[in-house]
């Protein structure tokens, strides 16, 4: 891989987010066509771009700034955003499910991982918790993932190439629950992180490759899964306590409502628009009002699992 | 004694100078104080000094014991059956397999959790308990442990017994509460400070959740090496936070209107290493909307500000302090209240110092990398089409609000200037659970409401958008 394109962090400061930062050969660039219509493209100059706008050249992107509005033969437009963890979880190929924003952000923060961190994961899955793992314990801390499934850890492995994070992230293929993590962490972990179809084989291990404090967290759909988990964490962690969280997204729109009330009576007709609507004209005319709303999507997430969090437990 | 770590993770034992947030009796009260060999915290009657707290591990619990020299902080054994074995093996993990297997035993028998007893034959009429007052004083004079206490009053109890294993327990920690209370010293970060206000002083935060929180940062990107700009009327969360996030690298600017920056006490209560500290920069929004050629004169004229503003309370060396609060009626306030300083501690560091030309200089040309406001006193449309131009191209940011109507306007103008895209207004839900054996479901108290976000990229403004007006 070409060692000088933009990648999703900043290792070099002088490559971060910025008015001059331009599109280069090799980039790993988000193509937004729509809120729930992206895709990532690595930049290759003689490479074109093909969707339902057009046809568009990747030659034509280059030295242009991330962000921009890029047209196609047709006439249609897409835009080029920069990657970061967020928008790679919306694109990456599912090999597996997956976490999303709304667990990652509250496991980052209630693990309190921090940079300078060493992380322990498994199952490695598609990688989009990893990605934000990783960020978070960047520049210095490193998140060692494992998944026993060879070929997933291999296309992790890719991808951590392709957004960069490769010195961040080391994926391991080991069965995890069948032999814990490697004994080389032994008491060295900041946090470990388990989406497993049984956590509770992992625990006992997980125990052991924590610091002191050090915190764990286990992701699981199904309650089943929690109480078993929650039985064998009694045994050496503290703080246990499982959450869900999910998120309700709003639309929003500015809708022309009718006005009912009676013209003419000027009482309480209080209205800035139709006031204006009938500033030059002597009669008041019933007008629409114009306003800004808001309102629950109709469909979401109802559900994408338990998080089990807990403390490892301080002997004096 | 671990002084200030460059690395702020690396903190797990506590220092001189150190601070801490005090969990007590699971939550009942929360204090956060600044360690030293003087501090004394007010636990149930008796006063107890904070220096036995120096030098041990996050985590630990303290109970507090009758000591010839009167009322001390002392760590409580983990496990009272346990107790023994334990020793001083600190992270040994013999022992702690030891433990497992004890506590194994346990598991098992909750497991079973046949219940033969029930309440029907309890009566409440308040002569079940055969010890006095002062019978409970004078073993304490004696030298009764807590633990012993509440064994003795258990053995006096008439009905307990009778009691089901629940309500047992319901005692026991009730009367642990009050005769052998709980000190577990946590490290103060951001989830736990979070936490601690928005359970007993929400409105000083914004009534911002850790979960809302948690996405503001993850929404705007906060990644190491990035100059994240911050308008914060949260009491400095929000900017600690990110500062514990970027851990010595890139900058949060914290930006204000007008003449005095806002309020940053709670940037104090994390233990942010000196390196991080100055990453905190603050600066005036006038000063980062004057075209670059301009503000050179501005900062001049503005030297003796600087000065002045050294002295306020986030950039003043503060030697000590404990932000403590009361709790009568078990209502428990967080507050900050400078205690004296017995002892010149350690010298506390400066976090806020004012933004100099050359590092503004430096983010007007590149842009900022993200913009995070938590500010619900200010009108959301207008302070992000001021500062969002601030922003690199293709940088993401996050907005929060307690109301949804302020984030609908702004979403609604940014979408007709064509100045952002991805644009979403999300609100988080929080739910916690109960989990025990066949007693599993959600917890009966819940926040109903953690705030809104607004989120979405800045893209390159095209030399024909034009920006909505109003
Ligand atoms: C649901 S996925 C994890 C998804 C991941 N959290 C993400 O956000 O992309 C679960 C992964 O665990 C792996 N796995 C299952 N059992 C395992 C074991 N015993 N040891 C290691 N990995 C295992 C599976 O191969 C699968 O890739």
């Amino acid at each position: 891989m070409d060692l000088n394109t933009d990648k999703m962090l900043a290792s070099d400061p002088a490559r971060k987010f910025s008015f001059n930062r331009t599109i280069s050969n090799g980039d790993l660039v988000i193509v937004y066509e729509r809120h729930d219509n992206m895709k990532a493209v690595t930049v290759s100059e003689g490479s074109v771009l093909q969707n339902r706008f057009g046809v568009f050249k990747h030659s034509e992107w280059l030295g242009k700034p991330f962000g921009s509005k890029i047209f196609s033969n047709k006439g249609g437009f897409v835009y080029l955003l920069a990657p970061t963890p967020e928008l790679w979880t919306l694109v990456l190929s599912h090999r597996t499910q997956i976490l999303y924003i709304a667990d990652i952000s509250f496991v980052v923060m209630y693990l309190e991982i921090v940079p300078g961190c060493l992380v322990l994961e498994s199952g490695t899955g598609s990688g989009s918790l990893t990605t934000s793992l990783a960020r978070a314990v960047a520049p210095t801390g490193h998140v060692y993932t494992f998944d026993f499934h060879e070929q997933r850890a291999g296309s992790a492995r890719d991808d951590f190439e392709r957004t960069g994070l490769s010195s961040l992230v080391t994926v391991g293929v080991r069965d995890i629950q069948g032999e814990g993590f490697p004994d080389e962490f032994t008491g060295s972990a900041d946090a470990v992180f388990l989406d497993l179809p049984q956590p509770w084989l992992a625990i006992p291990s997980a125990a052991k490759m924590l610091k002191q404090d050090g915190t764990l967290c286990s992701f699981s759909p199904c309650i089943e899964q929690v109480q078993r988990s929650c039985e064998v964490l009694q045994i050496s962690f503290t703080d246990i306590r499982t959450f869900e969280v999910l998120l309700r997204t709003y639309e929003v729109r500015e809708e022309k409502l009718e006005s009912t009330q009676r013209n003419g009576d000027g009482s309480n007709d209080s209205l800035p628009c139709k006031r204006r609507q009938c500033s030059d004209g002597g009669n008041v005319i019933r007008s629409p009002i114009s306003s800004v709303m808001a309102r629950p999507c109709g469909e979401a997430r109802g559900h994408t699992g338990y998080l089990t969090f807990a403390r490892l437990r301080c002997l004096i | 004694m671990r002084e200030s770590n460059s690395n702020s993770n690396s903190g797990r034992v506590t220092w001189e100078g150190c601070s801490v947030l005090l969990d007590i009796n699971d939550g009942d009260r929360l204090v956060f104080a600044r360690l030293s060999p003087a501090a004394k915290l007010k636990i149930g009657n008796k006063n107890c000094s904070l220096q036995p707290l120096i030098g041990r591990a996050f985590g630990t619990v303290f109970q507090v014991d009758n000591a010839p020299e009167g009322p001390c902080l002392s760590p409580a054994q983990v496990n009272v059956n346990n107790a023994e074995e334990i020793g001083d093996g600190q992270g040994s993990h013999e022992l702690r397999d030891k433990v497992n297997v004890n506590n194994v035993e346990e598991v098992r028998d909750g497991e079973v959790n046949v219940e033969s007893r029930d309440n029907r034959a309890l009566v409440d009429n308040n002569t079940a308990q055969s010890l006095t007052g002062e019978d409970i004083e004078a073993m304490r004079r004696q030298g009764a442990r807590g633990n012993e206490i509440i064994e003795a009053l258990i053995a006096n109890s008439a009905t307990f017994e009778k009691k089901t294993s629940f309500s047992q327990e319901k005692y026991r920690l009730k009367k642990q509460k009050k005769y052998a209370p709980k000190v577990l010293m946590r490290r103060p970060v951001a989830r736990s400070i979070c936490e601690a206000y928005f359970k007993k002083y929400p409105s000083k935060i914004g009534f911002l959740r850790v979960d809302t929180l948690s996405l503001l940062l993850s929404m705007a990107n906060v990644s190491s090496s990035s100059d994240i700009l911050v308008v914060d009327t949260v009491g400095g969360l929000l900017t600690g936070a990110v500062a514990e996030r970027l851990g010595g690298t890139g900058f949060v600017c914290n930006s204000y209107f007008g003449q005095a920056p806002y309020s940053m006490d709670i940037v104090r209560i994390f233990n942010l290493s000196d390196e991080i500290c100055k990453r905190i920069l603050r600066s005036p929004i006038s000063d980062l909307l004057l075209p670059k050629e301009s503000s050179e004169q501005i900062l001049q004229h503005d030297v003796c500000n600087v000065e002045s503003q050294s002295n306020d309370e986030t950039s003043a060396s503060v030697s000590m302090v404990e932000i403590s609060h009361t709790s009568e009626n078990g209502i428990s306030d967080i507050g900050t209240e400078n205690t004296e300083p017995a002892l010149e501690v350690r010298k506390a560091p400066k976090a806020g110092e004012r933004a100099q030309k050359e590092v503004i200089d430096l983010w007007k040309e590149n842009g900022f990398s993200s913009l995070i406001v938590a500010a619900p006193e200010l009108d959301t449309w207008t302070l992000v089409k001021d500062l969002l131009p601030l922003l690199a191209n293709s940088a993401p940011f996050a907005i929060y609000h307690q109301y949804l109507q302020p984030l609908a306007t702004c979403m609604h103008n940014l979408q007709l200037g064509k100045m952002a895209i991805g644009l979403q207004i999300s609100e988080p839900w929080l739910r916690e659970y109960q989990v025990l054996p066949s007693r599993t479901h959600p917890c009966m108290q819940m926040s109903a409401f953690g705030g809104y976000i607004l989120s979405g990229t800045k893209i390159c403004s095209t030399a024909n958008s034009i920006a909505p007006t109003e």
